[in-house]
């Protein structure tokens, strides 16, 4: 366990969650993939940032300022607004998956081509 | 202190956590594949519970247990359980789970993505903040980076509890993007009540 198996759990999920986004067609699946690709965003960014020491650190060895120990755990708030933006979108999808079905009576992606001609 | 770094207290390498880590890296990883794959939507969505509950494991590890009830509470709590009821709202029995004719293409795309990946994990020398730490590290031995005492112990303490310090850098540091966080979930919530409201 280190760093780079982190990183590589992080990247085995996302590569999963881009073939199922690019590849399905019920729309519902598409909408699962990107949480899985969310999810391992969110495993890069915490493991990146318990296990790199931080620039601030890196150029002045020295420093005790808090503003610089703070930035240890940056990659976590990024993770916290991820977490948040990935709640809005799954609300939204869902919401627009479910408009759509009562419009078309379809959940592939493949049939929602309203735009297309 | 010396030698007995609470930094690393609960993750050095010990066999246990190492075991715990693999047992969870490849549960989630096996769910991931089944929330591809499954054909049952329903079944795929409990998939993704497991791959979800696989992540906060692994936030434990890492030393971010906020992040770990976080994860807990939204995704498996709030996320899952929309997409469960998109599904029951729109099922589809008879047509399963089938994929589009990009099915090759993409597998392509993300093997090569993956692998593209991985070749920069295992390729990149990191900084890593462990050896920075401990005096007798090997970075530190090579005459690499070596942090001040002072700062050892302010590292240390900033992950003994780290939730006081995650408030104060989300409440200060990012405080415009944490409003701006509050009026997405605002505008999305009235956006999909508007979208589903019926007319």
């Amino acid at each position: 366990m280190g760093l780079e198996s982190f990183l590589l759990v992080g990247a085995v999920i996302f590569s999963i969650g881009l073939y199922g986004t690019l590849s399905k067609r019920n729309v519902i699946t598409v909408l699962m993939s990107l949480e899985l690709m969310f999810n391992a965003v969110n495993i890069t960014a915490v493991a990146l940032s318990r296990y790199i020491v931080p620039a601030g650190l890196a150029q002045d060895p020295g420093a005790t300022a808090d503003q610089v120990v703070h930035l240890l755990l940056a990659g976590q708030v990024f993770a916290i607004f991820i977490v948040t933006v990935a709640a809005a979108e799954v609300a939204l999808g869902v919401a627009i998956v479910i408009a759509v079905y009562r419009n078309r009576e379809t959940v592939f992606v493949t049939d929602a081509n309203q735009l297309r001609h | 202190m010396g030698q007995a770094m609470s930094l690393g207290a609960g993750t050095e390498a010990s066999v246990v956590t190492d075991i715990a880590f693999w047992v969870i890296a490849a549960s989630s990883i096996v769910a991931a594949i089944a929330v591809v794959h499954l054909r049952d939507l329903f079944r795929a969505a409990l998939f993704l519970v497991v791959s979800f509950l696989g992540v906060a494991g692994m936030f434990v590890l890492l030393r971010a247990e906020f992040l770990a009830i976080v994860q807990v509470l939204i995704y498996v709590g709030a996320v899952s359980v929309l997409i469960i009821f998109a599904i029951l709202m729109t099922r589809d029995v008879e047509h399963g789970n089938p994929s589009n004719r990009l099915r090759i293409p993409a597998a392509l795309l993300s093997l090569l993505f993956l692998g593209a990946t991985a070749f920069v994990v295992l390729d990149t020398e990191w900084n890593l903040l462990d050896e920075a730490i401990s005096p007798d590290g090997p970075a530190v031995a090579a005459g690499g980076l070596e942090l001040a005492a002072e700062t050892v112990a302010k590292v240390e303490e900033v992950y003994a509890n780290t939730i006081p310090v995650i408030a104060e850098l989300l409440l200060r540091d990012f405080v415009l993007a944490f409003e701006v966080a509050s009026v997405l979930l605002l505008a999305a919530i009235i956006g999909a009540l508007a979208l589903v409201r019926e007319r």
